[in-house]
């Protein structure tokens, strides 16, 4: 019996500057993991990762990553990708300072 | 120190036009991440949570004040106006875009820095014992082999793609200060009975998922035969290592499936064959390099103005008392300066900061910076004289936290905070032990005791050789925190010993305050530090105090 599939999101890193960016539904990259398209569907995952991973002048390191609805749109499951909304905790630097773009 | 020369400069600038390239080729899409992935790690250049993180050599963690201006001036230039000092006495920057490194490279290589092999799997930086070439208890000053085998490392043909990282480390001291038994390779430098010097070679230590203590391969390698050595063992290492399941690839383990014997027998066929390979010349470049490590003019001065100030300012005398330590020349003082701030971020220091320590140690110090693996700076060569005078601008500049070797002088790696690998934080657990410890006003009374935290297994905090080490670790998606209790990094070494069940990150400050609070309890004095008294009374009443509960259904 195979594993019930979690909402995704499709995440990476901007190529230049290294900043967490978050795939969108109408294929746009977006700082704000609030923009993010929730993905239901495993067989749809695949193929927006795939989307992701062909723009390799673009984004580095993109991987599939838990999350789930709010009430502004997706939001993180996991610490690890909580962190990557916001930035390190000991210095106001990362997202948390900049809410650039 | 080292000073580069012609061949040295020439061989950086081309590397940094390499690789500028490389990054060029990368942004215009003609090389993919996995093809460039290998080529960036060669040079330093990680991917972490956040953005690019550069990795900046510090050979044998000395460095001059210029150099560390230049840090400062790469901070400000191009980061966000700090640096972090790590466990393996390197730099690195948290910030710096893609597309700035080759600038960065280009303007570290002019005071000859750079960031070579500080990633991969090759050679990297060897470690020394921050207190060399000052230490009263020192046989030799380690660092010119430490630059004899940088040299030879460097873009070592046969050494650039080995099973796995390897890490030398090297003390000219008895008194371990550089964790060799803890590394790939531990070289400690001894005299023979005629007298000659040499060292003790050990292979096969490490931390990480299966931490081990090195063993010895050799108990004297008299000094001349030294790189061949090191060549027969890394050759011997690169054959015999496991390339198939990358938690089997470091030494450690080659060492251990095979046995010691087994590869101390191949090393020394190779090594018969190495050494007749070795004309001689390395023997030669060592003389011209050692020449440039001839200690500095130390001056003979009254040290009245040391001991009005020691007599007379209570907060001079505290950070004196744990901050300084004995030079091998009367009248002079090593200096550790703490990047342990109570609340601040193990190992950061400002540009402002590296500004004024470069100032200071080209006044008051010969010229001379080191950057210990338990991430503070040291300035080597003081004279008391001068005390007084440096604490005060330390204290302007919130750098004279008088805690070195207390609990709030913690290791932490970055943690999940930066690290991509990480698994759980590490630099607020280390924020929060040392603001709590210090509003208890327990340090003092606590005394001498090392914590090191790492924010996964791969042990960059050193946590199994932290008196009390902690591990953080993600449990089901929350954080985690394993303590484990009697490690030490020092020349008396031990693994320390995992004490239960992990605790919540909330939990992990009152799990060390009832610690702490039944080692004051249990100790035989205040002069029996927290190592020693777990030594003396095992591990049973420490276990008692941290899990409460589990010892009252016991009784």
């Amino acid at each position: 019996m195979s594993r019930r599939f979690t909402p995704k999101v499709v995440t990476a890193n901007d190529l230049l500057e290294g900043d967490v960016i978050y795939l969108t539904a109408d294929d746009r990259w977006s700082r704000h993991h609030h923009e993010a398209e929730l993905i239901e569907d495993e067989a749809h995952a695949q193929l927006r990762l795939l989307f992701a991973e062909s723009q390799r002048d673009r984004v580095v390191g993109a991987y599939l990553a838990d999350a789930k609805a709010g009430p502004r749109g997706p939001e993180p499951t996991h610490f690890r990708e909580a962190f990557r909304t916001r930035g390190p905790s000991n210095y106001p630097h990362g997202k948390q300072e900049a809410q650039h773009v | 120190m080292y000073n580069y020369n012609d061949f040295d400069r020439a061989f950086l600038a081309e590397r940094n036009a390499q690789f500028r390239a490389q990054v060029e080729r990368r942004i215009d899409g003609s090389l993919t991440e996995e093809e460039f992935r290998p080529l960036r790690l060669m040079n330093g250049v990680y991917l972490q949570l956040h953005a690019y993180m550069l990795r900046v050599c510090i050979p044998y963690g000395t460095l001059n004040p210029d150099q560390m201006r230049r840090l400062a001036h790469v901070a400000e230039t191009w980061d966000k106006g700090y640096g972090h000092f790590t466990t393996r006495q390197n730099i690195q920057f948290n910030w710096p875009k893609l597309k700035d490194i080759p600038d960065i490279l280009d303007s570290l290589g002019e005071v000859g820095i750079h960031a070579i092999q500080t990633s991969g799997n090759t050679i990297r930086n060897t470690t020394a014992d921050h207190f060399a070439g000052a230490a009263a208890d020192e046989i030799e000053d380690p660092r010119p082999v430490a630059e004899l085998i940088r040299q030879w490392s460097t873009d070592h043909p046969e050494f650039q793609f080995l099973p796995r990282k390897f890490k030398i480390a090297i003390t000219g001291s008895p008194n371990d200060r550089a964790v060799t038994r803890a590394h790939d390779i531990g070289l400690r430098m001894i005299r023979n009975a005629r007298g000659e010097p040499g060292f003790e070679v050990l292979v096969g230590g490490g931390l990480g998922r299966t931490p081990m203590l090195g063993a010895v391969i050799r108990d004297f390698l008299p000094k001349a035969d030294l790189l061949p050595y090191l060549e027969a063992i890394v050759s011997t290492y690169n054959v015999m290592g496991r390339r198939d399941n990358k938690y089997k690839a470091r030494i450690k383990i080659t060492v251990f499936e095979n046995g010691i014997d087994t590869f101390k027998a191949a090393v020394e066929d190779r090594f018969a064959e190495t050494r007749a390979q070795f004309s001689g010349v390395d023997q030669q470049i060592l003389q011209g390099i050692e020449a440039q490590f001839a200690p500095p003019a130390f001056r003979n001065a009254p040290v009245d103005a040391y001991d009005t100030a020691y007599a007379a300012d209570p907060v001079f005398r505290a950070w004196a008392d744990t901050n300084l330590h004995p030079h091998r020349v009367e009248g002079y003082a090593i200096v550790t300066v703490s990047l342990k701030a109570h609340g601040a971020t193990p190992g950061d220091a400002s540009a402002e900061q590296m500004r004024l320590l470069a100032d200071l140690a080209e006044r008051h110090g010969h010229g001379e910076l080191r950057i210990s693996h338990e991430q503070n700076v040291i300035l080597p060569h003081v004279h008391r004289a001068d005390l007084p005078q440096i604490h005060a601008e330390l204290q302007a500049a919130g750098l004279a936290t008088a805690n070195v070797g207390l609990v709030s002088d913690i290791i932490a790696c970055p943690g999940m905070d930066y690290c991509a690998l990480a698994t759980a934080r590490s630099i607020p657990v280390a924020q929060e032990i040392a603001t709590h410890f210090d509003a208890l006003g327990l340090e003092q009374e606590i005394g001498r005791l090392k914590i090191k935290i790492s924010g996964c297994i791969n042990a960059c905090g050193h946590h199994h050789v932290g008196h009390i080490g902690i591990l953080g670790l993600d449990r089901a998606g929350v954080e985690n925190y394993q303590i484990t209790l009697g490690g030490d990094g020092t020349e008396t070494a031990a693994i320390g010993e995992r004490a239960g069940p992990g605790f919540a990150y909330d939990q992990v400050v009152p799990a060390i305050e009832r610690l702490l609070r039944a080692y004051l309890a249990e100790r035989a004095g205040p002069e029996e530090a927290f190592i020693d008294a777990y030594r003396r009374l095992g591990p049973a009443p420490f276990k008692a105090a941290l899990y409460p509960e589990e010892a009252r259904d016991a009784a």
